[in-house]
């Protein structure tokens, strides 16, 4: 910083040695080690790529099947066969689920606490939210896989007797252990993080807009409406996109709720299909060395799809960012 | 105000350990018990085992033997305080591949080394190769969940049926055929299944395969591929949703089933009687199998037809894979003392505590003295 702006018309007496002053033992030690971690991270994160890159595509090329068509994983059987397209649309699609529920319900507690609720039961039900996103994500599926599972037959009935006509929502009786489910399940487990995220935003609303409004005679919920949520809007989408982050990635509680089959079924209510990080977790312990790649190459799939989502996310921050402040 | 503050957070804090608790209390009333017997049995055993060498023994690989494992460590290192034996339930696969590379003393394993993997052991065993020793049997139970129902018999064509979606309700006629007195509801059928890889299924799917050529078309493999059901993970997942569901069926290691108080499927193989599923019916059935390994290898060949009298045919045998020469010389004392303990009556016997099958006479006979030429 110091080279790109040289004092201009200084004291020709004390040519810049001011703003160089980082001569010290100390300095050079911490400008060391700062600059060192930081180049190992970049070769240490390059390693990693070139590895996970290679093991791919020693798998695709041995892959008789289309990576990315196939409904199929036989990465085991000699020839091997597999694809992606099952696992790509179940992440997606359990994921989406897990939004649509879990953040109108995430934007509505942090409202109440930041807004509504007395300080008294706010500061301990915002504790108890930090407590659940500390709960471990196999606890969650335990609980799914005992509790959720076999109480959501009567809402997969009512679904079916409701909205059955629109081929999606359609249940034929069973266990009720569907992408839905999966996706219900990762709405609680994103819940705390979604929340936790927009309190603090909307506790960052500038507080002169908010009176501002209450002046004109608003009221609570216009204040909110004009005030809080514009203001907010971006940190709600930040922290949706840490929410989808985890719940893309999550592992052990879909592998315990989900059923999984290489089929894609219209309705979401049907046991089958499956996630990228259930079905490496599924897979893994018994592969062979061929069916170790292909699940690496699947990983490498999960991670693409983790960056065009992050992407995106940035560039909706981006284009709002007239309203973020410090959020951005 | 700070004081306030503080207090109200100590406060929040004891309310959420609460919580905490209360969940793990919740979880914990479902969590599975499949260890049988208590360890009384343990230090009457200990006479017989003669000690060799002293370190760390590393092994791993199929988690199907976990419990069988664990009681062998446990009896021989209150005998034998120099050895530290760790068995790690990697999953078969996983095992394999360690051993292959040389970090284990030996390897547990679902199925047999295949010819490659056999090529590729000469590596680590120098002047020798990896050789199969079967040395834990186990029934594979088939548990189901039907209101009215306590017993039922099944054979082989059905099974394939029922598990390949063909039959899907329980008053199906050929179900009534077998089962003429039984009271049988018109409950649709949920077949559940391993989703994850797993040597249950492998074997399982080999008896259908065998047994039911014309009714189970699919290749026995680790992954199932059967259709329709449904999948759940691991033993204990397929256990809580048979337990879960009226008119569920499964298959899973006979110590699920009877750690979870489920009932269990009685085959009709051809033997007089149906048969159940029991340690010493597996026993019997294994008893029937040809050694197919060549030399020191004792790899088996079960026969999923066989109509012996009260023979259970759905079986796994399970086997530790070591070099039949040019083991580890830091862990060949170790490695043949605790294989030598766990092929010994005693080693054997406290197997079927824990729902596993002795392996019969003539073959362990043959294991003892693979064992003893171990070098």
């Amino acid at each position: 910083m110091a080279t790109d702006h040289p004092p201009a018309a200084a004291d020709p007496a004390h040519p810049a040695v001011p703003l160089k002053g980082a001569t010290r033992k100390g300095d050079r030690i911490f400008l060391g080690l700062s600059r060192g971690s930081g180049i190992a991270l970049l070769a240490i994160m390059a390693a990693i790529a070139v590895f996970l890159t290679w093991r791919a595509a020693l798998a695709i090329s041995a892959d008789e099947a289309n990576f990315l068509t196939a409904f199929e994983w036989d990465a085991n059987a000699t020839p091997p066969r597999f694809g992606i397209a099952v696992l790509a649309f179940g992440t997606v699609v359990s994921s989406l689920i897990a939004m649509i529920v879990a953040v109108p319900v995430a934007v509505g507690i942090a409202l109440f606490i930041s807004h509504y609720a007395p300080r008294k039961l706010a500061t301990p039900l915002g504790y108890v939210i930090d407590l659940l996103a500390a709960v471990p994500s196999i606890v969650y599926g335990l609980w799914g896989a005992l509790f959720l599972v076999p109480h959501l037959s009567g809402l997969y009935e009512w679904l079916d007797d409701y909205f059955g006509w629109s081929g999606i929502l359609t249940y034929e009786g069973g266990a009720a252990r569907s992408l839905f489910t999966a996706g219900i399940l990762l709405a609680i487990m994103i819940l705390p993080i979604v929340t936790n995220v927009s309190r603090e935003v909307f506790r960052q609303a500038p507080k002169m807009h908010e009176e501002a409004a209450l002046a004109l005679g608003a009221t609570r919920w216009e204040v909110i409406r004009v005030s809080v949520l514009p203001f907010g809007r971006s940190g709600v989408i930040s922290a949706s996109m840490l929410g989808l982050g985890r719940a893309l990635g999550e592992t052990m509680a879909v592998a315990t709720v989900l059923s999984p089959s290489f089929l894609i079924h219209a309705s979401l209510l049907q046991p089958g299909g499956g996630t990228f990080a259930q079905n490496i977790a599924a897979g893994f312990k018994e592969a062979g060395a061929t069916g170790r790649d292909a699940l690496i190459a699947s990983g490498l799939v999960l991670f693409v799809i983790t960056l065009l989502v992050n992407g995106a996310a940035r560039l909706i921050i981006a284009r709002r960012k007239e309203y973020s402040g410090a959020n951005a | 105000m700070k004081q306030l503050q503080r207090t109200s957070r100590l406060r929040t804090a004891a309310v959420g350990a609460l919580t905490v608790c209360g969940a793990l209390v919740l979880s914990a009333c479902g969590s599975d018990d499949n260890s049988g017997g208590s360890g009384s049995e343990t230090s009457k055993a200990a006479g017989n085992i003669s000690c060799g060498g002293e370190g760390k023994l590393l092994a791993s690989g199929s988690s199907a033997q976990k419990n069988a494992m664990d009681v062998w460590t446990q009896t021989y290192q209150s005998a034998c305080d120099t050895t530290q034996l760790n068995y790690k339930p990697t999953g078969s696969g996983a095992g394999i591949q360690e051993f292959l590379q040389g970090k284990t003393a030996f390897a547990g394993s679902d199925s047999a080394l295949e010819p490659g993997e056999v090529a590729k052991s000469k590596k680590v065993c120098k002047g020798g190769q990896a050789v199969d020793l079967p040395m834990v049997g186990g029934p594979i139970a088939v548990t189901y969940n039907l209101e009215g129902v306590d017993d039922l018999v099944l054979d082989a064509e059905t099974l394939a049926e029922i598990f390949d979606s063909k039959i899907t309700k329980w008053n199906d006629p050929a179900i009534k055929k077998l089962n003429p007195d039984a009271k049988l509801p018109s409950t649709k059928i949920q077949a559940f299944h391993r989703s994850d890889e797993s040597g249950t299924t492998d074997n399982f799917t080999k008896y259908l395969n065998t047994a039911a050529p014309g009714s189970w078309k699919h290749e026995p493999a680790k992954a199932w591929a059967g259709k329709g059901g449904q999948g759940a993970d691991g033993s204990s997942g397929i256990a809580t949703n048979v337990k879960q569901n009226d008119g569920a069926i499964g298959y899973a290691e006979l110590s699920y089933a009877t750690g979870n108080d489920l009932n269990t499927v009685k085959l009709d193989t051809g033997a007089k009687e149906p048969v159940e599923a029991t340690t010493g019916n597996a026993s019997k059935a294994i008893a029937d199998a040809k050694v197919v390994g060549q030399g020191k290898d004792l790899a088996l060949e079960l026969n999923y037809k066989t109509q012996a009298e009260s023979a259970y045919p759905i079986v796994l045998a399970t086997y530790e894979i070591v070099c039949d020469q040019g083991n580890k010389k830091e862990t060949l004392a170790a490695t043949k003392s605790f294989l030598k303990y766990t092929a010994s009556e005693d080693g054997q016997k406290a197997l079927a505590e824990k729902g596993y099958a002795p392996i019969p006479e003539e073959i362990i006979t043959k294991v003892r003295s693979t064992i003893d030429g171990l070098k």
